[in-house]
């Protein structure tokens, strides 16, 4: 068999396949974000029965690899009699492991506001929504936007993870060049290329904002 | 729906999940040992008075930090299979975790070395001590117990990802786990069991983590305080 020579056309296989890679990543994030605000308000709940099942819950999620999380969701799904496309079983998966993840960087969060805030809130006659909608959570959402963004990287990062339900995005796409042209150190490091050009700024980024909430608290 | 739930399919294959569990603990400790090392000195590098040096060790770290580990495993198993050397899949694994679990590492105890106290040095300067003796009484040391609590909950993590290397055809949990479902069909209860398997072992990670740094933080212990 005949290495096909590396070319141009294989560069623009490559960036379709980002163009999946954000795809996914935008699909984890968003979902992932709107169910992690929900546990995240569960694990921060009054009733000690909720906060102590919604930990328990997180910390199945987090103690299990996503790429086992994607498998069973594959197959799960697919034995309820639906023929799962690649993308929905990796976005199920990748919403699951997002909200564990991103659950437990907002509750942080919310706790890291000081407790006399509370206490002034419930002083206010504001009820316990009011005080979290008003009060809490505007103060929290300063502190949380660093680690989120941080966590970004850690969803782009994870979405190779889909490749292997045969969901064509960036590390697919480099795996077929891969198996044609036998160029693994280029093929994979211009797929490497491409992640660090999506995953660095956000870094960055969140460097950035971290160093302008310290400057804030001297 | 009617789905048969069929577990027992997987009760013959109980040596082979054992198997499996344990040479992904072999992996992660190995690659535990050798990542911390590799990390914490690629941390002194990064704190080098020599420009070169640091630049290289961050650009190391930003580099691994912000690629995914199974394009990092892709390259090292297949683009060394194509430069002609041919390594054994669990060797490249390892390679591979220790390549990317080092810059963690590095980042990590770089941030504790970082939170070293100016008096602590001043003191130790005026005290004679030599700088490898300072870098590792009053830096290093220090340093790692400082950062402990991240630096385990870093290595839990690479534990989990070790699963990538079933990509390479690794046969540790997940690997095993690919085999099992092809001949039983059971992909669904395969992955259950598997899932717990990871379970456990986590659970066995922490406890054993929260273990030796109880046995090697004795100060913190004997005086009740953080540093």
């Amino acid at each position: 068999m005949l290495a096909q020579p590396f070319t141009l056309a294989h560069v623009g296989y490559m960036l379709n396949g980002v163009l999946w890679t954000l795809a996914l990543s935008a699909l984890a994030f968003v979902f992932g974000g709107i169910a992690g605000f929900g546990v995240m308000l569960l694990r921060i709940s009054r009733f000690r029965a909720v906060r102590i099942a919604s930990l328990v819950v997180v910390q199945i999620v987090q103690g299990i690899p996503l790429l086992v999380i994607l498998f069973a969701v594959y197959f799960g799904l697919g034995i309820f009699g639906f023929q799962v496309a690649p993308i929905i079983a990796a976005g199920v998966a990748m919403m699951i492991y997002s909200a564990a993840f991103l659950a437990e960087i907002w509750r942080g969060c919310v706790e890291a506001v000081p407790r006399t805030q509370f206490e002034a809130a419930e002083c206010l006659a504001l009820t316990r929504w009011e005080a979290l909608r008003k009060v809490i959570l505007p103060q929290a959402f300063r502190l949380a936007i660093p680690p989120t963004v941080g966590f970004m990287v850690q969803v782009v990062k994870s979405t190779s993870l889909a490749s292997v339900v045969g969901f064509v995005e960036l590390t697919r796409a480099a795996q077929i060049i891969n198996n044609s042209t036998f160029q693994s150190f280029l093929v994979f490091g211009i797929a490497g290329a491409f992640y660090f050009a999506i995953c660095w700024p956000l870094s960055a980024w969140s460097r950035t904002l971290e160093r302008k909430l310290h400057v804030g608290r001297h | 729906m009617k789905y048969k739930f069929d577990f027992g399919a997987l009760a013959e294959y109980w040596p082979q999940f054992v198997d499996g569990a344990l040479l992904t603990l072999e992996m992660t400790v190995l690659s535990t040992v050798s990542g911390l090392v590799v990390g914490t000195l690629v941390a002194i590098g990064r704190r080098s008075e020599n420009k070169l040096l640091s630049r290289l060790c961050g650009a190391y770290v930003e580099t691994v930090r912000n690629t995914p580990f199974l394009i990092q495993l892709f390259f090292i198993y297949f683009g060394l299979a194509s430069a002609g050397l041919r390594l054994p899949v669990v060797v490249a694994s390892v390679i591979a975790m220790v390549f990317n679990v080092a810059a963690y590492t590095a980042e990590i105890v770089r941030a504790g070395m970082d939170a070293t106290p100016r008096g602590q040095l001043e003191a130790a300067d005026s005290l004679g001590m030599s700088l490898p003796q300072i870098y590792w009484h009053i830096i290093l040391r220090p340093a790692l117990e400082r950062v402990y609590p991240a630096l385990t909950g870093q290595y839990i993590l690479m534990m989990l990802s070790t699963s990538v290397t079933s990509q390479i055809s690794a046969e540790e949990l997940t690997g095993i786990a690919n085999n099992i479902q092809s001949n039983t069909f059971r992909s669904f209860e395969t992955f259950i069991v598997v899932a717990g398997i990871y379970l456990l072992l986590t659970l066995i990670l922490k406890a054993g983590f929260w273990g030796l740094g109880l046995a090697l933080f004795t100060r913190r212990r004997r005086l009740g305080t953080s540093l």
